[in-house]
């Protein structure tokens, strides 16, 4: 039915199938938007944040996911910049991605705020001394980069690069995409830093304080690094689940070996330095304030701010990520290297959730108590909503646009068979999960 | 945004902040409008005809 | 200001003054309009811009002793007005005013993003959950020169904002240039039966606060009287609420200290 659409000498799923994919996900999306609807026209109180909770489960998937959608702006900078040809294989999916993550978090922000009508207030009215209008600007204008960084994609689907203007449209921007991703990797490194900064200027919060230089706190620096650091291993881990999903090896090794090194490179010095940070905030900064290291992390409700967090966000999600992918033998190993984007993934998602939860969760008057927060059901449903937005995002591009450039080439098959196939779908192609695409005999 | 919005002052602050967004707004401007101009005089010279 | 002439309003509380009877609160509630809701019992929901914390010395019976400590907004001028608050907000909704010394804020500017809410070590800024709903009748009675707020906003004391404003009218009517200590006083320090509120102008050597606090103006306002603190005064907020007491474990529980900082700071 859709044949004309999809992109030459790729094989792809039967149509009922894709759509039975697209209405599972479909789902949670409308339950997500649901949610987001009674969020709009009730209000916060939808939510279980409080006076003291001003910030919780959204800003907090807010930061993740541009933590996450890192991985374009970096990819792009080594890609363009730095000139690491081999990466103009995955940057495609980089960039849709990074579209996917970026176009999540602006959505979440326009409901995250009291007032959303006055949403526009931050960019008239800016205060430039806030972190959070360096965010919102750099933020959207990103986003405007990474649209114009897909684009060129969409125009390369089948019928529409017929259309000449959208042919040449496509190509042209191809031929100067080098300047929009310069512009893209000089506005990531301030939103991901002001981001940072977010936390860190808050000097009545000792447990995100930190010193800094001129106007920008030390985890200015630490978030613009772990997102260019981390960034690249959820790339990688979403192409190894889009590989897995479809069956098929949809990016060469080489590829991937040359990111996961390059991340595993990033998030070794990353570490390093976010560990030396820890140690001058324990036993500098935060005594300074009257606190003790160990007070940010003990006498809390059920230990859910215990020590645990921080050994696990830079032991098992930084350190053991870093020395797998900075060991070429160790990263070559499959097993290795899902475990390793895994843990990184899991690492910068538990920094930005300490960085923001935890913050606002240590007491601080001394006749106060720990906070506590559990968000409530239509907070999650729609932090899941731009999961499946993504979900859909993903299979649709996949579908109908040459996303993967060594997808033909790792995956040749017969033209006319496969045209054959399209019509009548084979026992195959109806396996145990619906997939995007049929395995590979 | 402005310097007519009445909270703008002509400080060091406000020129980096919007000197930077305007040159970013500017270059991805200037950048859409090249290629867009330049794809609809390609395509008056026929080019990317070749599917048809 | 032209003439130089800044003034700083501030507060005193004397905590060894202060039974937590409340009124403070019942009279910022009626003065600023405040929203409340049927059930207002889940405090981290409600709007209270004044609040009675109450401390205890977690020392058993007979040597027990209990503290309640009022907190409305501490106005933190922070070095040089960059107050946690004011630096952050994006929108510029929220001031520190140089003149008066009393950080404002601008609900129809607002739009909630609660930045200034996480800043803020005190929890004075509170959110508008809901839209304010008023008993029958009710709306009548309420303050003029108040306006009242949306929901999704944030809000927080204002030192009483409009009765300085007023005073000013009436001085300028009166063909006054300044007006007197008993012309701007808040409503809560007006209604508390103890008198444990003190309100004026700290760079006023005669105004009553100033005396009290003794603030050190080389040391950011840092009070020179021993028996006189501020909330947190370590994070560097500059705060222009002062608390007294004469017990030490009132004055300790303002802020935070290591083992034996505070011996040592006492005997200091």
């Amino acid at each position: 039915m859709d044949t004309a659409l999809i992109p030459k000498g790729v094989k792809r799923c039967p149509i009922w199938q894709f759509a039975l994919w697209i209405s599972a996900n479909g789902a949670v999306l409308a339950w997500g938007v649901f949610a987001m609807l009674l969020v709009y026209i009730k209000g916060l109180n939808q939510t279980n944040m409080n006076n003291a909770y001003g910030f919780a489960l959204w800003i907090w998937a807010d930061l993740a996911v541009i933590a996450l959608g890192g991985g374009a702006f970096f990819t792009g900078f080594l890609r363009y910049l730095v000139g690491k040809e081999e990466l103009k294989y995955i940057i495609n999916y980089a960039v849709l991605i990074g579209f996917i993550c970026y176009s999540s978090a602006l959505m979440i922000l326009g409901f995250d705020i009291g007032q959303p009508l006055r949403g526009w207030f931050i960019f008239w009215h800016a205060n430039v001394h806030s972190m959070l209008t360096e965010v919102a600007f750099c933020l959207t204008c990103y986003f405007g980069v990474l649209t114009i960084e897909y684009i060129p994609m969409v125009l390369e689907n089948r019928k529409l690069d017929k259309v000449p203007f959208f042919h040449n449209l496509g190509h042209n921007m191809h031929e100067i995409m080098a300047v929009f991703a310069a512009t893209g990797a000089f506005l990531s490194f301030f939103h991901q830093g002001s981001l940072g900064g977010v936390p860190g200027v808050m000097f009545g919060r000792p447990f995100g304080f930190r010193e800094g230089v001129l106007i920008w706190p030390w985890t200015f620096f630490l978030f613009t690094w772990s997102a260019a650091a981390f960034g690249p291993c959820f790339t990688i881990f979403i192409t190894k689940i889009t590989e897995t999903l479809t069956r098929k090896k949809l990016v060469k090794d080489n590829v991937i070996d040359l990111l996961a090194k390059i991340s595993g490179w990033m998030i070794f010095f990353y570490i390093i330095a976010k560990i030396i940070d820890t140690i001058y905030w324990a036993t500098v900064t935060a005594p300074s304030k009257g606190f003790t290291f160990l007070e940010f992390y003990t006498n809390n409700p059920g230990s859910a701010y215990g020590l645990w967090i921080l050994i696990a966000e830079i032991g098992v999600c930084g350190v053991l990520p870093a020395l797998i992918l900075i060991t070429p033998k160790l990263r070559r190993i499959q097993g290795f290297l899902w475990l390793a984007v895994f843990l990184g993934v899991i690492g910068v998602c538990l920094n930005r959730w300490v960085m923001v939860l935890q913050v606002l969760a240590v007491p601080v008057l001394t006749f106060e108590d720990w906070f506590t927060y559990l968000p409530s059901w239509q907070e999650v449903a729609t932090t899941l909503l731009p999961v499946a937005y993504g979900v859909i995002m993903i299979s649709v591009s996949y579908r109908y646009l040459p996303i993967f450039p060594q997808e033909r080439e790792l995956n040749p098959i017969d033209e006319p068979a496969a045209a054959a196939r399209e019509v009548i779908p084979e026992p195959s192609a109806a396996g145990p999960e619906p997939e995007l695409s049929p395995a590979e005999s | 945004m402005f310097p007519f919005s009445f909270e703008w002052i002509w400080d060091a602050g406000h020129l980096v902040f919007h000197g930077g967004l305007w040159y970013a707004l500017t270059v991805l401007g200037l950048g859409m409008t090249y290629c867009i101009i330049k794809a609809v005089l390609d395509a008056g010279k026929g080019k990317g005809d070749h599917h048809h | 200001m032209k003439n130089g002439n800044f003034k700083k309003f501030g507060m005193v509380i004397d905590l060894d003054k202060c039974t937590g009877c409340g009124a403070c609160m019942v009279a910022c509630y009626a003065e600023n309009n405040i929203p409340f809701r049927e059930d207002d019992t889940d405090k981290m929901l409600s709007v209270s811009w004044m609040h009675v914390y109450r401390l205890n010395n977690g020392k058993p019976f007979p040597d027990y002793e209990e503290c309640f400590l009022p907190r409305p907004c501490q106005h933190c001028e922070g070095h040089h007005g960059h107050s946690p608050c004011v630096s952050v907000c994006p929108a510029t909704a929220t001031d520190y005013n140089m003149a008066t010394g009393i950080v404002s804020q601008i609900y129809p500017r607002c739009f909630g993003c609660r930045y200034c809410m996480g800043a803020c070590p005190y929890h004075v800024r509170q959110f508008n959950w809901w839209d304010p709903i008023w008993p029958d009748g009710m709306e009548k009675m309420l303050n003029p020169n108040v306006s009242v707020r949306m929901r999704g906003v944030v809000e927080k004391c204002s030192f009483c904002v409009q009765r300085y404003q007023l005073a000013m009218d009436q001085a300028y009517m009166e063909g006054r240039q300044e007006i007197e200590e008993d012309d701007y006083q808040t409503a809560c320090t007006e209604t508390c039966p103890a008198g444990a509120i003190t309100f004026g102008d700290l760079n006023n050597p005669e105004h009553a606060v100033h005396q009290l606090a003794q603030p050190d103006p080389a040391h950011e306002g840092r009070p020179k009287n021993p028996k006189a603190f501020r909330l947190l005064e370590r994070l560097g907020t500059n705060p222009k609420i002062y608390y007294l007491s004469r017990r030490e474990w009132v004055r300790r529980a303002g802020d935070n200290y290591l083992k034996g900082e505070f011996q040592n700071k006492a005997h200091s």
